[in-house]
């Protein structure tokens, strides 16, 4: 219900919004979690397993049950597991609740609960062993049903998240009193500071203190602070903002609540999810309230003290008229005349302490606890038991508990730090230094009054300023009242019923002491067999209890048996928001060709080669599969002329008096006898002796060269020459410049094709370019080089332009290459053609193979002391004569079909692994010669030419009988391109 | 993990490509011998603690660069230009 005068809402702006289809009224300020219950609604879900109804138990991230479907109307698909306690309201807010079958209030897998015997921790592995065949078919599905939260919806996600970027010297992780007193102290010494909070306001619990600081009350203290901190340039708040994770380097992952808060729009994103890099943080994240455990401590309204205290000062909400508190802090007392003084009447304050004293007028049962509830949906009464062992019953709407309090020490446990007991505190601290250059403060650190918050507070940014090699301000320490807090972990009450610690995963004292006596008494092994901990709220609110229960049912003391490990995220993170622009292509770069327009146009489907796209051949009317449109553009090279774009390859400009040594040290063959107006083809070794990559070398001038390498290797090819340059020749003088793109570069290919590239230019005579020379001139008034090399065996010429003509070349080139009978080929049909010709790419050089391998043992230069891969190769086992050899392959049937990949084998062997000779790396059909082809490596291969063998592809099911025959099909003399 | 590039500064690591151990910075004269060649190759020591690495500052100036880093407690400790070294290692 409303409290008329208190929270923080504003009530001149009346929100509507629905709960499972029923339309309700909140205000501006108000949380789904704090709107339901100002309207009474004490139920919001079903437990995982048992499907016992549950209501609101936190005013924060840390709640268990209000896992609520928020729709997110035309914007995207629903969020579910939307914690309610963090979600604000908003006009128009639709959700849902989950995991039940029928209405909430009547969920007929509630039959569960009634099974709770059989259901016991680890009953996946006793109850469903037998039959075993019904596990797959019968048991998972009907607990895969029966057990979980919320359901995906299956829709592409239309809203989207992004991603961000931050740095700074000091990022303040908390924006209550130890927060704000860093934030203020760090940034009046100058330090570029973020200050992030997981709520909507800064303050944390000091809008819920009657505390005075600095002669003011809390309140007005914080919105002066806040009002300080906002003007400052060097301070940048960020509310809504959890932290995540910490990790290496001072890299904080941080969760941004932005659209979620507001309405659905496709102008605001939903999440944002940052990287925040910092030189130095502060851990001032607070503590959370300790639940009791005690019989049947689940039923809906029953929850936090401070909870109570946070519904009632933020929102001016009472969870009922007549309330009942558990408590063994000071604290919770302090909240039972908050909560009277709102209107509520104190039923009883139950506190197990012996020297409990009562704070105001209210019914104190001292040495007493609270053995039982009742209230089906949600609680209406209670039993109290005092030491004398007389019991009490009460009638109430509502109990509040509060057993201590737990430190959110996470952040600084996520890189490995194991938190440590202390016992005169009781609670688990983090240890010093578990975080490079990160520090705590307040309650985070075990410091509980306001006043040591603002100490530690002022004394962690002392810190962190010295750390950052900054002058602390003269900026004085807030000062508050000293006050004693006085706190007595009370864990459990004993007892035969349930009583739960885990909430979420609903795991109870019982199946945790079981899980001791079944020899689970590890807190790692007890946290998997009983799932304690692993639900969507990791176990914040019941991991310190449930230690507490297995420390007690060992004998071993809470801090002998220790905490699980804690992993990122601290909150649950949505997979939108890391993955956030990633959709679909993402990022990913896309390198398009200036081809790339008139290809598409011509309705040619593109294919991805590392991030270039490239044609893959050019459908014409009447061809209805690739394989017609390339055997036609095969033809065009065979026959009059084809032209194909190869600005793709990597082009990469050497360049200095001592160009020629180093493209003589990283070539296995020699490069610096190279003429000027020259091309050799070369090859690169790794270092180990193996085939890097190949590729033609032109020398451009004395000191200038340019070399090509294939599309594939470009990039690694660049990073292995700037390795070889920087780390093994410092001293020379060269230099390396990637070109790729600013050239663009089209072969023009067949027996047409010097008739093609004469056009282009003026007074171009054959004889002026000889195979494997390059020229330069002018193509159609533009400057260019063109180089006669061929990849496909026919009379070939690349010419090369600035990147600006490509475009305008490309038509040229399609429109004489037509008038000619020829046109546009595609990679498909590069690929045949380099095929027939024997000709090698990244399928043979595939990082297995070496020189000899591929039959270019001559291009290991004997004459030079040393090149990258000499030593290498020069081994014993590169050297075996009986290594497999590159040959050709065609089908004994003509009508058959060897495919890459598949293996190779001597015709009478049995295809087996253990007598496998060999692979088919290529294959295609050659139209030229009307059989399919292929290239492969096969033991002492060369030997072989004309024996039979057999291919078998055991994936695809293909036996084949082929024969060995050399790796060039077509023309071996190489007349066609040389002469 | 964040690595202080020389000419960049302190970047992500994400900028960087690791290619391994030091030990491939130095490379044996060519008639060194198969056990040194073999050695260069092949054998690293894999010790937890302090060690030297070459990096790549590959989304970047894409200068090559020693990592001096604690593999245990992740802290990275400097790191140089190799180009720095000085010394010739080519034929």
């Amino acid at each position: 219900m409303r409290v008329e005068g208190k929270g923080r809402i504003n009530r001149d702006k009346p929100l509507k919004f629905t709960f499972d289809g029923k339309t309700y009224q909140g205000f501006e300020g108000d949380t789904l979690a704090s709107a339901l219950l100002a309207n009474d609604v004490a139920l919001v879900g079903r437990s995982f397993k048992y499907h016992r109804p549950r209501g609101i138990v936190t005013a924060g991230s840390d709640d268990p049950n209000g896992l609520v479907e928020l729709s997110r109307g035309p914007y995207g698909a629903a969020i579910p597991n939307t914690r309610a306690t963090m979600q604000s309201l908003y006009e128009g807010l639709d959700a849902k609740s989950q995991n039940h079958l029928g209405p909430l209030g009547f969920d007929l897998l509630a039959v569960n609960d009634l099974a709770a015997p059989f259901l016991s921790a680890g009953f996946y592995y006793k109850t469903f062993m037998w039959p075993r065949r019904f596990w797959e078919a019968v048991y998972e599905p009907l607990i895969r049903r029966a057990a979980g939260l919320g359901r995906l919806s299956r829709e592409m996600e239309a809203e989207p998240s992004e991603k961000a970027f931050a740095h700074c010297d000091l990022l303040v992780i908390g924006a209550g009193p130890a927060g704000l007193t860093a934030a203020l102290v760090a940034a009046e010494a100058g330090a570029d500071v973020i200050l992030v909070d997981e709520n909507t306001e800064l303050g944390g619990r000091l809008w819920l203190e009657d505390v005075v600081i600095d002669d003011r009350p809390a309140q007005t203290w914080v919105t002066q602070i806040w009002a300080k901190l906002s003007a400052m340039p060097n301070v940048r708040i960020m509310p809504r903002c959890t932290v995540t994770g910490a990790y290496d380097g001072g890299t904080y992952g941080m969760i941004e609540r932005v659209g979620i808060d507001h309405a659905p729009s496709d102008t605001i994103p939903r999440e944002c999810f940052w990287r925040i890099t910092a030189r130095a943080a502060i851990l001032a994240t607070g503590a959370v309230e300790r639940p009791i455990a005690f019989a049947d401590n689940d039923r809906p309204a029953i929850m936090m003290a401070g909870a109570m205290r946070a519904y009632l000062d933020r929102h001016g909400v009472l969870p009922a008229r007549k309330i009942a508190l558990f408590v063994s802090t000071d604290q919770g007392h302090r909240d039972a005349l908050a909560l009277q003084a709102a209107g509520a009447t104190i039923a009883a304050v139950i506190d197990p302490r012996s020297d409990a004293t009562a704070f105001g007028d209210y019914p104190l049962y001292r040495s007493a606890e609270v053995v039982a509830t009742r209230g089906r949906k949600r609680i209406s009464g209670i039993t109290i038991r005092d030491a004398s062992g007389k019991t009490t019953d009460l009638d109430i709407g509502a109990l509040g508990i509060s057993g201590g309090w737990n430190p959110n020490i996470h952040l600084a446990c996520h890189m490995g730090a194991r938190a440590i007991w202390h016992a005169e505190k009781s609670c688990f601290l983090a240890p010093e230094g578990a975080v490079p250059a990160l520090t705590y403060a307040g309650s985070a650190a075990g410091y509980f009054s306001t006043a040591e918050c603002l100490t530690s507070g002022f004394a962690a940014a002392i810190k962190a300023l010295s750390e950052l090699g900054l002058t602390p301000p003269h900026t004085p320490c807030p000062i508050a009242p000293p006050s004693h807090e006085r706190a007595k972990p009370h864990w459990v009450v004993s007892g035969k019923k349930r009583a739960w610690i885990d909430f979420a995963n609903d795991v109870t004292t019982k199946d945790i002491r079981l899980a001791a006596q079944e020899g689970y008494q590890s807190v790692e092994h007890m946290k998997r067999y009983t799932t304690q901990g692993m639900a969507p709220d990791q176990g914040r609110s019941s991991n310190t209890t449930a230690i507490a229960v297995l420390a007690d049912a060992t004998g071993r003391g809470i801090a002998e048996t220790g905490t699980t490990t804690y992993r990122p995220p601290f909150v649950p993170v949505s997979l939108g928001a890391i993955g956030a622009g990633a959709q679909g292509k993402g990022f990913a770069p896309e390198r398009l060709t200036t081809s790339h327009a008139a290809s598409v146009a011509r309705g040619a489907p593109m294919v991805a080669t590392g991030l270039w796209y490239r044609a893959s051949y050019f459908p014409q009317n009447g061809e209805t599969t690739w394989l017609q449109s390339c055997n036609r553009e095969v033809g065009y090279v065979r026959n009059s002329v084809g032209v194909v774009d190869v600005s793709t390859l990597g082009k990469i400009a050497v360049s200095g008096p001592d160009a020629a040594r180093f493209l003589d040290f990283v070539y296995s063959n020699i490069m610096s006898t190279l003429p000027e107006g020259r091309v050799r083809y070369g090859l690169m070794l790794r270092e180990d002796g193996f085939v890097m990559d190949d590729g033609t070398c032109a020398r451009i001038g004395s000191y200038d060269y340019v070399i090509t390498t294939t599309t594939a290797a470009a990039a690694e090819v660049m990073a292995h020459l700037e390795f070889v340059a920087q780390v093994f020749c410092p001293n020379w003088k060269l230099s390396l410049t990637s070109t790729t793109e600013a050239w663009a570069q089209f072969a023009v290919a067949g027996p047409k094709a010097f008739d093609l590239v004469s056009g282009l230019t003026t007074g171009l005579l054959r004889e002026d370019l000889p195979f494997m020379g390059w020229v330069a001139r002018d193509v159609l008034g533009v400057p260019a080089r063109i180089f006669r090399i061929s990849f496909s065996g026919e009379e070939g010429y690349e010419i090369a332009v600035p990147v600006g003509y490509g475009a305008s070349l490309y038509d040229a080139l399609l429109t004489r290459a037509e008038a000619m009978g020829g046109g546009p080929y595609g990679v498909e049909a590069l690929n045949v053609l380099r095929l027939e010709k024997g000709f090698i790419t990244h399928a043979e050089i595939n990082g297995r193979v070496t020189a000899g391998d591929l039959g270019m043992a001559g291009l290991l230069s004997k004459k030079k002391s040393d090149f990258i891969g000499r030593a290498g190769a020069a081994r014993e086992g590169l050297l075996d004569p009986a290594r497999p050899a590159l040959i050709g392959l065609r089908p004994v049937d003509d009508r058959s079909k060897i495919l890459a990949g598949g293996h190779l084998f001597e015709a009478d062997a049995k295809p087996i692994r253990e007598s496998s000779k060999g692979y088919v790396s290529s294959a295609c059909f050659s139209p030229t010669l009307g059989h399919p082809i292929a290239l492969g490596f096969f033991v002492e291969g060369r030997a072989r030419h004309g024996d039979q063998v057999k291919m078998v592809d055991h994936l695809r099911g293909q036996e084949t009988l082929c024969e060995i025959c050399p790796p060039v099909f077509f023309d071996p003399d190489g007349g066609r391109m040389r002469d | 993990m964040r690595i202080p590039c020389p000419i960049c500064g302190e970047r992500d690591s994400r900028e960087f490509r690791p290619k391994g151990d030091i030990t491939y910075a130095d490379r044996p004269a060519a008639e060194a011998g198969n056990a040194a060649w073999h050695s260069y190759l092949h054998l690293r020591d894999n010790q937890p603690g302090e060690i030297v690495e070459i990096w790549r500052h590959a989304h970047g100036c894409g200068a090559w660069i020693s990592v001096t880093r604690n593999t245990v407690s992740h802290a990275v400790l400097g790191a140089k230009l190799l180009r720095d070294r000085g010394q010739d290692h080519a034929g």
